[in-house]
């Protein structure tokens, strides 16, 4: 006989899940009874929230779903925000949570929350489990779901009496069939030679490649498909790092907060190649502007994001690795016509400048750039959301390393515990959280997770003592009135640090910023580096 | 905009409807009427939706129905080929003078008459939505007391994909 909470490690095991995220209570009991005795790690972080944020940050990192655990009711309300993050970035994820006796749902007895019901819109699909005989295939299901196709969050809801009761044996299935669900991953063949025709007769092509291609690991092929055409790419927030930054083709993040020669790019063009991004309305603020002048074709494994946000011509549905590894056939020996390519270089030349500086500050655009020469290429920068954001998403010169952010979704205080999940799943690499004053205070309380188990993170405050983005918003459209966005200059982060035994420094200038980085990645263990940076820096 | 017909063949599996429902109304689609029911396979149901929104509309919820898992099919019905049906529980004020010709009525709409009491007729009624509509105006002015409808069911003429 075996008992539903051993069945559920079994399964992890089975799926080979090395670690998972999680805060324990009542109704999950069981489940963290069994997992005492398995080799797989547990992190316990210090707020559910953060958990899904860490399973996020690990699943990024690793290419494998991340899973996280929480009790039900209040442990599973506060997962909420870290699986609509989750969902809106297409981030592969299981969600355990503990739920109240099955005899008793419906009853509002202590603790029970319908979280079934409230991740309903936010969830690529979830399950109430009513049988302790149905784990098996639920966490086969859910893990296939998750990583297949467009990824995304997957809830599995368990009541304490399914996680005690017992079966007669576990027997992990080998297959999953699901009969509504069957992603097409192979692109269809008539729609790619026609994309073929489309690019060989257009003058002025432009790759738009989003976290799709990063996700589905086409990142070469894309780079070996650019080189070989000459097409230029531009990227969205969630596509930094398909190619490194400094090369020749590769033109910076569109969109209001990006590069002014990738939007201009994709103004001019003739043809659009949009490769794993859904065009939201932060990446192209104008849409039908934009296939009103020019051709598109749109590849995507979803296909309900095709034709949503911008009319498309040719739209390809399927695995990104798959169409793009078909294009690189089917394009033969054809490279695009260099007047394009050479307009472009000029653009980026002329719309080169360098920001002015601060006496008493950090120039956080010009340190970030000056960062990313002091690490090692494979480096892993976690961006939080705000200013700090944008700095990190235009000015990181990303070798071959990776850029995390939540660009969908835009959740504060993602970067800490992000990082703490990319750390563990790429123990060997550099791994970074830049984050503002006001992001870094709404989940801070991850440092007693870094500090518990030795997590090597470097985290980087940028100290503006604004909700700098917001400020900056009310600069522009509200009359400088800055309602609710000044921070007060406490608390002394450096306190905070030597409170958890971090290491610690506070830099002033770009001078200072750059000596302390240099002790900070020399630093064995997490390191804490605030900068302080002066109130009215724009964000681009 | 334009009123359209659509089917899902879902799982039957607990939690199926509200997934349906609720996308409709997170992404502001607008319903005309849903109905439910199991198929000759008891393990899919089949629910009809009759809803309005340009093409664009149409499109997406089609598209967003899709990525649900329990959803094993959508199909959009194409006008003139197929049927459609709904039923419907008319109970009409009548006084004993008028009743005859409530009844009257009743025969000529081809309605049931299923109940008769002191002063209510209540009529059995299975037909399109236009015929139903029709025999609404035609008992109004006698005074209508109540009105269950089941929502639009339709079905392809002849053999379809999902009568193969
Ligand atoms: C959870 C959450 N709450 C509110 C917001 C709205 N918001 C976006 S940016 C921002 C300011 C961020 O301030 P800070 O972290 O200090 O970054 P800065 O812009 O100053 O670099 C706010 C409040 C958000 N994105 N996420
Ligand atoms: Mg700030």
């Amino acid at each position: 006989m075996i008992n539903g909470a051993d069945i559920m490690v079994k399964c992890l095991e089975a799926e080979g899940v090395s670690v998972v995220f999680g805060y324990p209570g009542a109704a999950i009991c069981p489940f963290y009874d069994s997992l005492y005795d398995s080799s797989i790690r547990h992190i316990l972080v210090r707020q559910e929230q953060n958990a899904a944020h860490a399973a996020n940050g690990y699943a990024r990192a690793s290419g494998k779903p991340g899973v996280c655990v929480a009790t039900s009711g209040p442990g599973a309300t506060n997962l909420i925000t870290g699986i609509a993050t989750a969902y809106t970035d297409s981030i592969p994820m299981v969600a355990i949570t503990g739920q109240v006796r099955s005899d008793l749902l419906g009853r509002d007895v202590f603790q029970e929350a319908d979280i079934t019901g409230a991740c309903e819109p936010f969830v690529k699909h979830s399950y109430l489990v009513s049988k302790t005989e149905d784990l098996p295939r639920v966490f086969k299901e859910a893990f296939h779901i998750a990583s297949t196709g467009r990824p995304g969050p997957v809830l599995i809801d368990i009541p304490i009496d399914i996680q005690q009761n017992e079966i007669k044996e576990f027997v992990y299935p080998q297959t999953v069939d699901i009969i509504g669900y069957k992603p097409n991953t192979k692109g269809h063949q008539v729609q790619i030679k026609r994309a073929i025709e489309l690019i060989k007769s257009s003058t002025r092509p432009v790759i738009v490649a989003g976290g799709g291609v990063l996700s589905s690991g086409s990142k070469l092929k894309l780079v070996e498909f650019a080189k070989k055409t000459g097409i230029p790419v531009v990227s969205t927030m969630m596509g930094i790092g398909v190619m490194p930054s400094d090369h020749e083709l590769y033109l910076g993040m569109l969109g209001t907060h990006g590069k002014a020669t990738a939007n201009r790019a994709l103004h001019e063009a003739d043809l659009v190649i949009v490769c794993g991004a859904r065009l939201g309305d932060r990446a192209v603020a104008a849409p039908d502007q934009m296939s009103s002048k020019s051709t598109i074709i749109h590849i995507d494994i979803d296909p309900a994001e095709i034709g949503k946000n911008v009319k498309t011509t040719i739209p390809i549905v399927g695995d990104m690795k798959n169409v793009v590894n078909k294009l690189l056939e089917e394009i033969g020996e054809y490279h695009i016509s260099n007047a394009w390519g050479e307009t472009l270089k000029r653009w980026k030349q002329e719309l080169y400048r360098v920001p002015p500086t601060f006496d008493g500050f950090v120039e956080p655009r010009a340190f970030i750039s000056k960062l990313s020469s002091m690490l090692p290429s494979k480096a892993i920068l976690v961006a939080d959301v705000g200013q700090n954001q944008i700095w990190c998403a235009n000015n990181f010169k990303i070798k071959e390393g990776r850029f995390l952010t939540t660009g969908g979704m835009g959740t504060m205080g993602y970067s800490v515990p992000a990082a703490v999940g990319a750390k563990i799943a790429r123990p060997t690499r550099e791994v970074m959280a830049v984050c503002g004053d006001g992001s870094f205070q709404m989940n801070m309380n991850e440092l007693g997770t870094i500090v518990q188990n030795n997590i090597s993170v470097k985290i980087i405050i940028m100290r503006n003592t604004r909700l700098g983005m917001v400020r900056e918003l009310q600069d522009k459209l509200y009359d400088h009135r800055h309602s609710a966005t000044i921070l007060d200059t406490k608390p002394d982060f450096l306190k905070i640090a030597e409170a958890y035994d971090i290491p610690c420094a506070m830099a002033s200038s770009n001078e200072e910023a750059e000596k302390y980085a240099e002790q900070m990645l020399k630093t064995d263990g997490p390191f804490i580096l605030v900068c302080n940076v002066y109130p009215d820096t724009p964000s681009i | 905009m334009q009123q359209y017909t659509l089917y899902i063949l879902v799982e039957n599996q607990a939690g199926v409807l509200s997934k349906i429902s609720g996308l409709f109304s997170r992404r502001g689609y607008n319903i005309d009427s849903l109905a439910v029911g199991v198929t000759n396979d008891p393990k899919v149901s089949r629910i009809t939706v009759v809803a309005n929104g340009d093409e664009y509309v149409v499109e997406q919820i089609e598209k967003q129905l899709n990525k649900l898992i329990p959803v094993i099919k959508v199909k959009r019905l194409v006008e003139g080929e197929f049927v459609s049906r709904e039923l419907c529980l008319i109970k009409v004020h009548s006084s004993a003078a008028k009743r005859f010709e409530i009844i009257k009525i009743a025969e000529l709409m081809q309605a049931k008459v299923v109940d008769v009491a002191n002063t209510t007729v209540t009529l059995e009624y299975c037909e399109t939505v236009e015929k139903i509509s029709t025999l609404l105006e035609l008992l109004k002015p006698y005074g209508i007391r109540e009105i269950v409808r089941t929502g639009t069911i339709a079905i392809e003429k002849g053999v379809s994909e999902s009568s193969k």
